[in-house]
């Protein structure tokens, strides 16, 4: 029987530093795996850590992360050639089939962006394959932004509104404030339609959803991605249970009319 | 088959066992209790059925045998993993019913909710029950309430009486007994001096209720009453390296509990259930309301463990019987 606790090393081939505690580590991987999943990433006697992925490639997959404890503070300090261990991918991930055709609109809060980029390059790489795509991120501030060349990437291809709470003039264009007063300039063609996707800072779901259903998305057609302490990312640990949902087995995306009977 | 046998028969059928099994039993413990000159029982190896307590409550379940309080998952060295070995015996444990009950609802959590876990499964597969009956339960047990008072599966039964241990085999691999056959009839309790009003028609809406931070007030966030549990599963993993060459370690899961600070603390400082009044909700409702909604039963087996160990003397079946009570007003 295999032992789902056994990580696989990796190879890292190449990091992307957004921000002085943010940086992408693309590692080798071979397989399958979905946007809004994610990797048990670990580095022995430090520990593990759940990371989404933020890039799909070829042979590769790319996870931001972010340094904020003992094992990302580790990881940091790794350079490409080191290995990290991996388990995964695990969770349900984003099913990009779903978005195909529809107006889509994409709110990421923070590191929240990352487990969306996936979704954002394909629908910016297949421009045709939904009839429109309308991103908003938000950040505290502008160094707080991940993702910079992206940014001016998906600017080519579609809707992009870049906030930042506390204005300061570092040269990229951004408007200030929170995302939610954006939402009701989104020119819907067919709000009964459109697929919205919402993903951050628990805070910052609640006041976003909130915002989308006022504008007349249907609860149906709303996404969340649920960040949640998981250990084991296999349904055994419990950390990350609320009612009777696993966040790491039946997560962490959910439809919002599941997401919203989920009390911590 | 069922035998009426001298206990010194019965003892050396234990020693005969132990070819291929590992004996676990609750134990007492002289003076290990958590106050001065009190007792714990624990599970523990055995090798006679004098060291076995049948007359008291066990302090602590058998789950410690089936899932380690800590349970090394691997060692490793710069690049290399190994598995810890596993121990080719069997194993033999002698429960009540209501334990009997509470591995069922392990396996549901370690077997059959997604992934398989290879440590329990290699465990579990190995495991026979020897059933210890309790004819009245023990104060704080409401197994008659949850429906955990009988059980159809176990390997085998054992009642000391006197002199002889009457005995029922029920699992040929177990049975090497000789002499005549007779007939034994196992005895389970049919009421608890505790009865509990289960609610039958919980809900969400019952998260809103002041109730819950009534118990705000009270408990101090200790987790014995999921320690205790033999039905709390959830643990936290570890790394650690060795002192004498920080090269090697190994990475363990230990016990982890909903009721202690930092259960969902995640990277960043989020954390979720920050009363213990919530705690207590999310608790009580996962042993009487959402396990229920995914594996069709109660997780709580009434055994009372989590009464006898809080030091705040919060009482579980009570809060079960006011959420049933407030039910039945309600209609």
């Amino acid at each position: 029987m295999s032992n789902i606790y056994l990580p696989f090393t990796s190879r890292i081939i190449k990091i992307i530093q957004h921000t002085d505690i943010d940086y992408t580590f693309f590692m080798e991987y071979r397989g399958a795996v979905k946007p809004g999943q994610f990797f048990e990433v670990s580095i022995p006697k430090y520990g593990e850590a759940p990371i989404s992925v933020s890039d799909i490639g070829d042979n590769y997959v790319g996870l931001t992360i972010r340094r904020v404890g003992v094992v990302t503070n580790t990881i940091h300090e790794m350079k490409v050639g080191d290995s990290l261990f991996l388990r995964g991918p695990y969770g349900n991930g984003f099913d990009v089939e779903l978005y195909k055709g529809k107006e889509i609109v994409i709110a990421a809060g923070g590191t929240g962006l990352a487990p969306v980029k996936a979704i954002i390059d394909y629908f910016t790489e297949h421009c045709g394959e939904a009839k429109s795509l309308t991103v908003m991120a938000g950040f505290k501030s502008s160094k707080d932004i991940l993702f910079r060349d992206d940014f001016k990437k998906w600017e080519q291809a579609c809707d992009v509104t870049l906030t930042i709470e506390r204005v300061d003039d570092d040269g990229i264009p951004c408007r200030s404030g929170l995302i939610t007063r954006y939402i009701p300039d989104i020119p819907f063609k067919n709000v009964d339609e459109a697929q919205v996707i919402v993903v951050g800072p628990p805070i910052m779901i609640k006041f976003t959803v909130a915002e989308f259903l006022k504008q007349g998305v249907r609860e149906e057609n709303l996404w969340v991605s649920y960040e949640r302490k998981m250990c084991c990312g296999v349904g055994k640990c419990g950390h990350c249970k609320m009612d009777d949902t696993y966040i790491c087995l039946e997560g962490p995306v959910f439809n919002y009319t599941k997401a919203k009977t989920l009390i911590d | 088959m069922a035998y009426k046998i001298i206990r010194e028969r019965f003892d050396q059928y234990l020693q005969q066992l132990k070819k291929d099994y590992r004996l676990f039993a609750p134990v007492v413990l002289n003076g290990k209790g958590t106050f001065t000159d009190t007792d714990s029982i624990r599970y523990q190896e055995i090798n006679s059925i004098g060291e076995i307590c049948f007359d008291k409550k066990s302090n602590f379940s058998a789950k410690e045998v089936l899932l380690p309080i800590t349970q090394t998952l691997f060692y490793f060295t710069e690049d290399n993993w190994s598995e810890p070995k596993v121990d080719d015996k069997k194993l033999l444990l002698f429960v009540r019913s209501c334990d009997i009950h509470a591995i069922r609802r392990l396996d549901d959590i370690y077997l059959r909710n997604g992934f398989k876990d290879p440590y329990y499964k290699v465990l579990r597969e190995k495991v026979r029950f020897c059933l210890m009956e309790c004819e009245q339960g023990f104060e704080n047990c409401f197994c008659v309430s949850m429906k955990t008072n009988t059980v159809e599966e176990y390997d085998m039964l054992a009642r000391p009486q006197g002199k002889f241990v009457y005995v029922t085999v029920k699992n040929s691999e177990l049975d090497f007994f000789d002499g005549k056959a007779i007939e034994i009839e196992p005895k389970f309790p049919q009421k608890n001096m505790t009865e509990v009003k289960l609610p039958r028609r919980l809900n969400q809406d019952i998260a809103g209720s002041p109730m819950w931070q009534e118990y705000s007030a009270r408990c101090i966030g200790c987790g014995r009453c999921n320690f205790v549990c033999p039905t709390c599963s959830c643990f936290s993993m570890q790394d650690i390296f060795y002192k004498d060459n920080a090269n090697a370690g190994e990475r363990r899961r230990v016990w982890a509990s909903c009721m202690v600070d930092g259960f969902t603390d995640m990277a960043g400082g989020h954390q979720f259930r920050k009363s213990q009044g919530d705690r207590m909700r999310f608790r009580v409702m996962h042993k009487v309301y959402d396990y229920k909604k995914r594996f069709g039963y109660h997780m709580c087996v009434g055994c009372g463990r989590c009464d006898d160990a809080c030091p705040e003397y919060i009482s579980f079946s009570n809060c079960l019987d006011k959420l049933g009570k407030a039910e039945e007003a309600d209609q």
